[in-house]
């Protein structure tokens, strides 16, 4: 059974595909839907959705358009999630495969690295790093990819650990393989299937992350994120209940979607016969 | 003694990883945009030039690099962990108030996730195939993928404001006065919707790693062996799979402690609870940056000690462990 | 304990036009189809097959084990008159264990990790609500003592990675046995196991078999095993059996072919043919080679040391197969590995047409290494799963220098050469069969025409009917070729069937070396008599020896 056919036999994946669809369809057309800033106040505060025709998510604390927040914030949430996860993988990728392949030294200082980012809270480390490089989307961005590679160097590092010891690869050195081809053509494809997965979750995580940043007001103050939108609505939430719920669906659904495309994605890279699901 | 040689190097990488946490603390200060003093003091001072001059002085700012740096690690060991100008207390005491709160909310978010998730992924391993197994999973996905602030104020939303179930926010009812059990009493009342807020998030995640585990366990050769003698299901799961599906969701414990304390801050700030996330939230508002990078280390220092503790009670569940340093 | 009473007469277990069902999408309807045997109290029976038979399937039908997706489309499995096919599981379960035992072919992981042995054997009297716990607990050292376990004692309060392979197979055993059931299922128990301790869990089942008068279906692919301990026989291929009878007579007389392949492909009777001794000069020469695996304790663990090679010298001549037989840890493979330069030993020497290889570095080491290529053991993890086949022999000679065109036609030669077809080139490695693999794998080993082949227990893994396929075209391309090879084995009837000269190992060391037939026929060392003795099937004799440390 092909890639594709195993995908599409899991129907929660599915679900998450044509989600995590709409989504992007939504980010890519923000711009046109919705050309004017979301920062722009266009109506009168507090609207429920549905009150005045045009705005069918209501609007906020200060006038703003809530749908129109909504749809460059999808922009943002996956642009970021997106980016940082492409810089933590390209940091951790590399680092794992040359410790779980050379051993030794190299190894032992990659495992006392990835520790001491272990012992570190997370989501306190991005707090820091943000707060004091101050917030933008480039250090949001790197503070979510510096939080984020160790588990991918601990995932790449197993695999080249496990993988190393197999005959296929002690053939290859046998006939003379370079360390460099062995690593390139010979073990990392076969290490793609769970990075790849990895990378899926990630990107969630990523979304979590920048919009638990957004929420605590260490988003970028340029850009209308989720997260920002719901932190803004903190105060408010006994007269404008909307304005806390609506972001805070949009970022489950997306979560939700990228999740379920993991699963997939883990079913139709790794087949077992009967292995219960 | 065969633990003391193991708590002994424990605790030698716990303070080699803490030094290397005050060293990177000393040098975000330095990295940040700015003149170093103006980070330091923050709001209250950064318009005051004679002000930071008298910072600059005290603090050997204008001293080399090394110097400084030794001289904030001295001040560390001594636990002086620096000033913060916006409270005009010492950093350490303000930590040291607020850290028992923390310590009570996260201890009671990992019993109560630790606790139902296992038992939920054991349920949902047990009827994998049925749709009460499914509902399980689906809504421990559903807990997984909800921001946790978002869930804390859906909490607050409907249990307080709605219901008027349970208080919204603090640690106990201002001005009640309470004492004795009553004040217990009242705490834990406080202590529910953020418990279990913090819990939730852990709880699914527990509940899928159980399940995962459980299954594959079950599929392993000494399970077919316990069916063989002849073994009640029950026994077999309880004494066979689960107590081997069990060690890894051990170390998951050990490495979602960090995730737990950085959660904690999210939920502090949404219910006013009195902890150090909360002062974590209250001096990025405040730009107070010694304090952060104090509560920074506190946190990490509260995610060591909690990676011993499961370390410890791996190696008493796993007889394959030698009981050496590792 | 009271004997449960018999509730009919006839034999014990009845198995009737037996039809197992596979799921959808498995490569055959059936794993097992229309299948009938009898097995009677005190008989052994012995189920011969080979992968994919699905010998062991009826006896998971029979435990109430089948695995998910498996289920009994027709026939019945009778024991003592009652149909175990339909029963309701509360009755199945009650028999489990107490009227029928099992016991599996991985001892290794057949235990509890976390349970302490004691522990595990107590469960079964548990299981069946039988004595209290200080019973329970007598009874298990009873029952250690009884399967010849060293040290009951110690061994009941000690936890299963604590104890090797054939200890825990013991364990195993006592556990069957300790509610004395009236029929034993051995589903390939020596199988994991070395030589020599099959020999002694072999000779230990027939043992405690007499004494109790149990029934036992004894499952294996090896006819060995047949002649050593069956007095009925049921041959099986593909699911279906193609004969059956008493031992002697399928043995003497196997009336199928494929009967008849399977004994004659590595027969236990095999002695090596005279070969004359080659006048040429050595190509390969071995001196006092060390090898010592240290693992260095923590701050409060003490070193340990194994000695893996200890003094190794030997010579190997142009045009010879020389074989190294040993047991696991006998450093045989460790021998290997250093000679094709995978690992390094501490001392000695390693020469090659007269050149100390160790001496070498950097290109011209490399130069001289690839004349010493291996094949490996595992058919299925020596390919990589990734790249098609004809590329991963083409590898070693673009690796080298070779255009890829040309490294590309070469393996397509040497496709056709190991007898695949030239075309199987652009397949992945997953859609060739274990004995194929393997012939891949010596193709992309004579890529770089090697002067020196290690095969690394290179047909171990594979169907017995294979491995003599696979061993003929050893030795065709020997000649062909002019190759020497170094054939590591721990079996000697392999080892009977393609060796010039043999040496034996233990432990390090070599302890006997001569020509194959002088061996087989005139050991000299207690060890490599035992290892004789130890072949399954060979002629009647004694109960083997227990190696002086205890049974292991």
């Amino acid at each position: 059974m092909s890639f594709f056919k195993r995908f599409a036999q899991n129907r929660g994946a599915l679900v998450g595909l044509v989600i995590l669809g709409l989504v992007v369809l939504l980010a890519i057309c923000a711009p046109f839907l919705y050309p004017d800033s979301p920062w722009r106040m266009v109506q009168r505060p507090f609207l429920a959705p549905g009150e005045v025709a045009g705005f069918p998510l209501g609007t906020d604390t200060m006038g703003r358009d809530v749908a129109a927040g909504l749809a460059h914030g999808a922009w943002v949430s996956l642009l970021i999630g997106l980016i940082s996860t492409v810089v933590a993988l390209a940091i951790g990728v590399p680092l794992g495969a040359l410790a779980g392949y050379f051993g030794g030294r190299i190894d032992d200082a990659l495992m006392r690295f990835t520790e001491f980012f272990q012992t570190i809270p997370n989501f306190a480390l991005a707090i820091v790093l943000v707060a004091i490089m101050e917030p933008t989307t480039f250090s949001i961005v790197l503070a979510i990819a510096i939080v984020s590679w160790p588990p991918v160097a601990r995932l790449v590092r197993g695999e080249f650990l496990s993988i190393k010891h197999r005959e296929y690869v002690e053939a290859a050195r046998l006939v003379g393989q370079t360390h460099r081809d062995i690593i390139i053509k010979q073990i990392l494809p076969n290490t793609m299937s769970p990075v790849i997965v990895l990378a899926s979750l990630m990107v969630a995580t990523a979304i979590l992350l920048e919009s638990s940043l957004s929420f605590l007001g260490l988003g970028d103050p340029d850009t209308m994120s989720w997260g920002y939108m719901i932190g803004a609505a903190r105060t408010v939430m006994r007269q404008a209940w909307w304005l806390s719920v609506i972001p805070g669906v949009a970022i489950l659904l997306t979560v939700l979607a990228l999740n379920l495309v993991g699963e997939g994605l883990d079913d139709a890279l790794n087949p077992q016969l009967a292995r219960a699901r | 003694m065969p633990y003391v040689s193991l708590i002994l190097s424990r605790i030698g990488k716990a303070v080699i990883v803490l030094l290397a946490i005050l060293v990177f603390n000393f040098f975000l200060i330095h990295a940040a945009p700015g003149d170093p003093a103006a980070v330091m003091a923050g709001e209250a001072g950064a318009t005051d030039q004679q002000f930071l001059e008298d910072l600059r002085e005290r603090f050997g700012l204008d001293q080399s690099l090394p110097v400084q740096l030794w001289r904030y690690m001295s001040g560390v060991v001594q636990l002086d962990f620096g000033y913060s100008y916006r409270r005009q207390m010492p950093v350490l005491d303000l930590i040291l108030a607020r850290l028992p709160a923390t310590l009570l909310l996260t201890g009671a978010a990992f019993v109560i996730s630790l606790t139902f998730g296992i038992i939920a992924g054991t349920l949902a391993a047990m009827r994998a195939k049925r749709p009460s197994g499914s509902i399980i999973m689906g809504l421990s996905l559903l807990f997984y993928a909800t921001p946790l602030y978002w869930v804390a104020m859906m909490a607050v939303l409907v249990f307080s404001v709605m219901l008027d179930w349970l208080p919204a926010y603090g640690y106990s009812t201002v001005g009640a006065g309470y004492t004795g059990l009553t004040h217990v009493g009242d705490v834990a009342m406080h202590l529910i919707l953020p418990a279990l807020t913090l819990g939730l998030f852990f709880m699914a995640v527990y509940t899928r790693m159980t399940r995962t585990s459980m299954l594959s366990i079950s599929q392993q050769d000494f399970v077919k062996t316990a069916r063989a003698k002849g073994l009640a299901p029950g026994v077999i799961q309880r004494r066979h799979i689960l107590r081997n599906a069990l060690l890894p969701i051990i170390t998951l414990a050990g490495l979602q402690a960090g995730q737990m304390v950085g959660g904690a801050v999210l939920t502090e700030t949404v219910f006013a609870w009195p902890g150090i996330g909360r002062l974590m939230y209250e001096s990025l508002m405040q730009r107070d940056y010694n304090l952060l990078l104090g509560i920074f280390f506190f946190c990490a220092l509260l995610v060591i000690l909690f990676n011993m503790f499961t370390d410890v009670i791996y190696r008493l569940a796993d007889p394959r462990i030698k009981q050496s340093a590792a | 304990m009271s004997e449960p009473l018999r509730h009919s007469d006839g034999p014990l277990l009845r198995v009737e036009r037996l039809s197992l069902a596979l799921p959808e999408g498995a490569d055959r309807l059936y794993a097992v189809d229309n299948v009938s045997y009898d097995l009677s109290a005190s008989e052994i029976l012995c189920i011969v097959g080979e992968s994919g038979s699905g010998k062991s399937m009826t006896a998971n039908a029979i435990m109430g084990l089948l695995p998910t997706g498996v289920h009994a489309s027709n026939g019945r499995a009778l024991f003592d008159g009652q149909d175990l096919l339909t029963m309701n599981e509360i009755s199945h379960r009650a028999l489990r264990g107490r009227r029928i035992g099992m016991i599996f072919q991985e001892p290794m992981t057949a235990l509890n990790p976390l349970m302490r042995v004691g522990e595990q054997i107590a469960e079964v009297f548990e299981a069946h609500g039988l004595l209290t716990a200080r019973a329970r607990k007598e009874k298990a050292l009873a029952l250690l003592e009884e399967v010849r376990l060293p040290n009951p004692q110690a061994a009941l309060r000690a936890y299963p990675f604590e104890l090797s392979g054939g200890q825990r197979q013991r364990v195993m055993i006592a556990m069957a046995l300790a509610l004395e059931p009236e029929l034993l299922i051995a589903d390939e128990p020596t199988t994991a196991l070395d030589v020599t301790t099959q020999a002694q869990i072999l000779h230990l089942v027939k043992d405690l078999q007499q004494r109790h008068g149990m029934a036992v279906m004894f499952i294996t692919h090896d006819f060995g095993v047949v002649a050593e301990i069956a007095d009925r026989v049921c041959v099986m291929r593909e699911g279906k059996i193609v004969e059956m009878g008493s031992a002697r007579e399928v043995l003497d007389n196997p009336q199928h072919d494929y009967t008849r392949a399977l004994i004659e492909a590595i027969p236990g009777d095999a002695v090596p043919p005279s070969r004359s001794e080659t006048q040429e000069k050595p190509l390969l020469s071995v001196k006092g080679l060390d090898k010592v695996y240290r693992s260095s304790g923590g701050w409060f663990q003490p070193k340990r040391e194994v000695v893996a090679l200890d003094a190794i010298d030997f010579t190997l001549d142009k045009g010879e197969t020389l074989g190294v037989v040993g047991e696991s840890g006998s450093g045989k493979s460790t021998l290997g590995r250093c000679i094709v330069g995978l690992n390094t030993p501490d001392n000695g020497e390693i020469r090659l047409n007269g050149i100390d290889l160790r001496a070498l570095a950097g290109r011209e080491l490399r130069e001289h290494r690839r004349r010493i290529q291996m094949v490996f053991q595992d058919p299925y993890a020596s390919l990589n799963p990734r790249i098609r086949v004809g590329m991963a022999i083409a590898q070693g000679p673009i690796a080298n220098g070779v255009t890829k065109a040309e490294a590309m036609q070469q393996a397509r030669d040497l496709l056709a050469t190991v007898g695949l077809d030239a075309s199987a080139a652009e397949r992945y490695p997953h859609e060739f069969s274990g004995g194929q693999r393997q012939r891949i794998g010596i193709a992309r080993a004579l890529a770089l025409n090697p002067e020196l082949i290690v095969a690394d227990e290179a047909v171990s893994a594979l169907d017995v009917s294979i491995q003599a396929q696979v061993l003929k075209l050893l030795d065709d391309l020997k000649q062909e070729l002019d190759l020497s090879l170094l054939f590591i084995t721990h079996d000697l009837r392999v080892a009977a069937q393609i060796c010039d000269r043999l040496i034996v190992m233990q432990k390090g060391k070599i302890v006997e070396h001569g020509s194959a037939r002088q061996i087989f026929l005139s050991p000299q060392h207690p060890y490599t008599c035992e290892l004789l003795a130890a072949i399954p099937g060979r002629a009647p004799h004694a109960a083997p020896a227990e190696v002086a440390a205890g049974a292991v």
